[in-house]
């Protein structure tokens, strides 16, 4: 079952007399129970299609139905039947912890005395056990980043938007997230959008991948076959033998895109398909009577998928996580720490 | 009744943060009480050497004092507007189906509610010092100082998610306001102005809000000066409702 399904959005700001197009047609698609990330560069338009996919701004054209609801005439529906987890959390230093969800539960209808019960269920939930009635601002960065979650969940929805849920965590803490970010989906089935700065947290926690530039989607897979397309597996090979002759050899096999001898006589061998690969690079030597000595597969990162698709790193500058477009309404912002 | 409900609900949160730290209440009443307190008792002689009885000057001045604690209290509730977008609370209670109207309201309902607390306090501090006023008078002016602080917060809150930044949001406020405060009559009565200041002050709508005011105060509470301070401050708070709500429907999709 289709659960996000957008066609055509764009979003157009203006600054001054300059319109800039921070979203130019972004078609995509979601199944119930998926992990889906939703990569890109800075400034790529990731913030402000999650934004138009929440309801927290208006696309300039395009259309889009969540969880069954169409996102221009039934937005309250939309509302009522999403979470959202914002970058930077949106709760209040001063509210208690279990303040601020039982409103979140409130706002959402739920009668006061299931609130209640579903307030204490969460906080076991997510590790907040006994901090319910501590001061927000009180918490640490780990506990706080999973109130937020709470809140983004206190209504049990079937689609769970998380914008950047563990930029800033230590890496105990971001393991800790993945966990339960997994746990979500095994047990209620729900599916989850998120966007991401780490790669390896795309490549781990993701079912699918969806990665955005220039205000489009530019390509989307599983992480492996977007290793696999769009970068190589690079094998290297220590024979017994004349290195050059091994490396004719294995240069005219199918499935191999290149190989070169290294400075200490080993072979580097540039596979489509490393698993494939291994084994035809093996009975090709042996069969032409070289052993082999060792042998070594590097699988590729997204971060080599990351550049060879946009020509750039995903990350330029870990401590200024997203750039401000200068417009006044509904803009990516960065608010002060 | 969905309506009601938000409004309630945002009202309750905004309100228990404000109890947990009940400086908010030290530092709103600190201005006003040294106004009345240090600058009371100048005022009032100067208003005795012009043939004002003593139980009139305090009733003159009180009045003005409340509505400077309105304009002052009210108008800079927009500051807390910015710091919650910033912290991203507004964006998260925007993603719920909470009616926006609501996260509005409920707010300044709240600020409403600590101004009135506010000034019953600032009238029961003038007492000792010689403030004698009808009580039908009083709770007139606290109707018009409820309805004023509940417009001119919604202004505030309105400007304040539209600027979106502190250092716009100060100056603007200072710039709008000090010329209303000082045509409004409130630190001394209009009728010693000249001519021309008193016409460009009957321009002005806190001018008639200060003149029902110390009408009410003398206890002549059921005249057209009270009546016109009444509409003045209903078409206030209405316009400014309707401004702040559109702001706040304005923001999203």
């Amino acid at each position: 079952m289709t659960i996000i399904e957008a066609n055509g959005l764009t979003r157009t700001f203006r600054a001054g007399r300059q319109s800039i197009a921070a979203v130019r047609g972004v078609d995509l698609r979601v199944e119930a129970g998926e992990i889906v990330g939703f990569l890109g560069p800075n400034g790529a338009g990731k913030t402000t299609t999650l934004r138009m996919l929440t309801t927290l701004l208006r696309p300039t054209s395009g259309t889009a139905r969540i969880a069954g609801a169409d996102l221009a005439t039934a937005s309250r529906e939309v509302r009522r039947r999403i979470g959202y987890v914002a970058q930077y959390g949106g709760t209040d230093p001063n509210a208690l912890v279990e303040e601020e969800l039982f409103l979140q539960a409130r706002l959402y209808r739920i009668a006061a005395a299931p609130a209640r019960r579903r307030v204490a269920a969460l906080l076991e939930e997510l590790d907040l056990g006994g901090l319910g009635a501590r001061p927000v601002g009180s918490l640490s960065g780990g506990q706080r980043r999973r109130l937020d979650i709470a809140l983004g969940l206190v209504h049990e929805p079937p689609v769970v938007f998380l914008d950047e849920p563990t930029a800033g965590l230590d890496p105990h803490s971001r393991n800790n997230l993945w966990e339960h970010t997994r746990r979500l989906r095994d047990d209620n089935g729900t599916t989850v959008f998120l966007t991401t700065h780490y790669l390896d947290e795309a490549d781990a926690l993701c079912d699918r991948i969806l990665v955005i530039d220039h205000g489009r989607i530019v390509a989307e897979d599983t992480p492996a076959n977007l290793k696999r397309q769009l970068a190589a597996d690079v094998l290297t090979v220590a024979v017994v033998g004349d290195p050059d002759a091994a490396q004719r050899l294995l240069a005219g096999l199918p499935g191999v895109r290149q190989a070169a001898v290294t400075s200490t006589g080993d072979i580097q061998v540039t596979l489509a398909d490393g698993e494939q690969g291994i084994t035809d690079v093996i009975t090709a030597l042996s069969g032409a009577g070289f052993g082999v000595r060792a042998l070594q597969l590097a699988r590729p990162s997204l971060d080599d998928v990351f550049l060879n698709l946009t020509g750039r790193e995903l990350r330029d500058d870990p401590r200024h996580p997203s750039a401000p477009i200068p417009t006044t309404e509904g803009t990516e912002h960065v608010p002060a720490r | 009744m969905s309506l009601l409900v938000d409004i309630m609900l945002v009202f309750q949160r905004h309100l228990r943060i404000s109890l947990r730290n009940p400086l908010w209440i030290v530092i709103g009443l600190s201005q006003p009480v040294a106004f009345l307190v240090l600058y009371g008792p100048l005022m009032t002689s100067t208003l005795l050497v012009t043939g004002v009885a003593p139980e009139r000057a305090w009733q003159t001045y009180v009045p003005g004092v409340l509505v400077q604690l309105c304009l002052f209290g009210s108008a800079f509730v927009g500051f807390g507007v910015i710091a919650e977008w910033r912290g991203g609370v507004i964006e998260r209670l925007r993603v719920t189906p909470v009616s926006r109207a609501a996260l509005l309201l409920g707010r300044v309902l709240r600020d409403v509610a600590l101004l009135v607390v506010q000034a019953v306090l600032l009238i029961v501090v003038a007492l000792p010092l010689g403030l004698r006023a009808s009580v039908p008078g009083v709770l007139a002016a606290l109707g018009v100082v409820t309805l004023l602080s509940l417009g001119l917060a919604c202004l505030s809150c309105a400007l304040a998610l539209t600027v979106k930044s502190e250092d716009t949001l100060g100056p603007t406020l200072n710039t709008g306001l000090m010329p209303l405060l000082l045509l409004s009559g409130v630190l001394l009565p209009m009728s010693f102005a000249p001519r021309w200041l008193d016409l460009v002050s009957r321009l002005t709508p806190f001018r008639y809000i200060v003149d029902g005011m110390r009408s009410a105060f003398q206890g002549e509470v059921f005249t057209t000066t009270v009546l016109t301070t009444v509409l003045v401050a209903l078409a206030i708070s209405a316009l400014s409702v309707l401004l702040g709500v559109r702001t706040y429907l304005r923001q999203s999709a």
